[in-house]
């Protein structure tokens, strides 16, 4: 079996933080397993801007931050760069199988990194009651139709939830010419960001109903329309209130879910509430030498925390490995 | 007159009270640093966004190519500066910065690519 020195899983943001870091730190031996054809993560479809002002001091795409990235990972030898490498099981002794194409490949990491980022929450997870007709995406699934793939999912929308994803997605669905009826929201507080309310929605005049829920899902084959009606202090629909919204199709932006199904299979304890790592200090988790950083680790505003911390957990594997090897590594 | 505005440079948010005379800023407070302050004058003088989106990619690694413009533009310019953007086909292989749409509607502003595609 392959043995070497870190291994990180995950080429977006996080993971290509930390393996640049451990790098720099003198780990000459880095392995990074991304499961796309590309580096970049999540990051190459948040085609808007925001990002970058802490870390860069200057606002960026997420495409062009994660160039950043990108650049500085292919020009630094001792990082090897493995795409299309999806990793399939995770043993107890940092073993890891992955596939990539033509191949299914055995490696011990003496040090792992796991940077596997979120998936989002769905309609399933939220229960909104309704027919199963085509239409409906989760608001990060439609940025990638929109802005990777050049497909336009709908036109006349309808938003569940007022995360980040989905105030982004209302003004990339306004500026490609649909119509976004409503984002409905059944806190009383938005969720998203602040300046995402102003930019994405108050910009293009897109109503945001507070204290809302959406009640039922209608349409046979694709979606025809969603039933909406305010809530009350505890949560019980005002039904004298409802009124209905024609759309074609529906966005679910209700939260992510950090994504450690791998260090799960490995022994790595869970908290259930939030599936993120029982943990000590920041990427710790309870096995010694298996780190968790980013989106897995808990769940950030801005990518610029990302790789703030990204790059503790290059440091914090740095330092495992010097203790692994009597302290002579270093350097 | 007094604006009430939300900033949105940094995910702070800040709230900014602009007192406006004759369509000019004449005071801002609550903003947390300069670029606030920037913001909330350019706000109720000159609102400007900067725009963001994708083009069509023919013949190369990926279907689009992520592109924005170089620097804010009017925000009523959007709707006619995605009506262009639209027109853009891009078939030669481009770097981060490179125009793909130089002078967008005449603004003096351009429409660069945000990724590397090959």
């Amino acid at each position: 079996m392959d043995e070497r020195e870190l291994v990180i899983v995950g080429g977006g943001p996080a993971g290509m933080a930390a393996a640049v870091e451990a790098r720099e730190c003198g780990v000459r031996d880095i392995v990074l397993l991304e499961r796309g054809a590309h580096l970049g993560g999540i990051l190459n479809q948040c085609v808007h801007a925001g990002f970058g002002l802490a870390h860069f001091r200057e606002v960026l795409t997420g495409p062009e931050y994660a160039d950043r990235f990108i650049q500085r990972v292919y020009e630094t030898p001792g990082i090897e760069v493995s795409t299309r490498s999806f990793v399939a099981e995770l043993k107890p002794g940092k073993v890891l199988t992955y596939l990539r194409p033509g191949a299914v490949c055995t490696v011990r990491a003496k040090a792992l990194i796991m940077a596997t980022g979120c998936r989002e929450r769905t309609r399933e997870m939220i229960q909104i009651p309704g027919t199963r007709p085509a239409g409906v995406y989760s608001a990060g699934l439609a940025q990638k139709m929109i802005n990777i793939e050049g497909l336009l999912p709908g036109r006349r929308v309808v938003v569940i939830g007022s995360g980040d994803i989905g105030l982004i997605m209302a003004r990339r669905f306004s500026l490609e010419g649909a119509t976004v009826s409503a984002v409905i929201e059944i806190q009383r507080q938005p969720t998203g960001l602040k300046r995402n309310i102003v930019q994405c929605l108050d910009d293009f005049g897109i109503p945001l109903y507070l204290g809302h829920r959406v009640l039922w899902i209608h349409g046979k084959n694709r979606v025809e329309a969603v039933d909406v009606a305010p809530v009350d202090e505890l949560g019980r629909e005002i039904s004298e209130a409802r009124f209905t919204l024609a759309c074609d199709t529906v966005l679910v932006s209700v939260g992510l879910i950090p994504e450690n199904e791998l260090i799960e299979m490995a022994g790595v304890e869970l908290d259930r509430r939030t599936n993120t790592p029982v943990s000590s200090d920041l990427n710790y988790t309870s096995v010694p030498g298996l780190f968790v950083c980013g989106n897995a680790f808990k769940v950030y505003d801005i990518v610029d925390s990302v790789t703030r911390d990204s790059i503790v957990a290059g440091r914090q594997a740095v330092e495992y490995l010097a203790a692994c090897n009597g302290g002579e590594r270093r350097g | 007159m007094v604006r009430e505005l939300t900033c949105i440079e940094c995910p702070t948010g800040c709230a900014i009270v602009v007192t406006v005379e004759n369509g000019r800023a004449v005071h801002v407070e609550g903003n947390g640093c300069r670029r606030g302050r920037d913001y909330a004058v350019a706000e109720v003088e000159h609102p400007e966004r900067l725009l963001t989106t994708t083009v069509p990619a023919r013949g190369l690694s990926l279907r689009m190519v992520p592109v924005r413009t170089s620097r804010p533009i009017p925000k009523d310019a959007r709707v006619n500066a995605m009506s262009e953007i639209r027109k853009v086909r891009i078939s030669a292989p481009v770097r981060v910065g490179d125009v793909v749409l130089p002078n967008l509607l005449g603004l003096g502003v351009d429409v660069v690519a945000t990724r590397d595609v090959s």
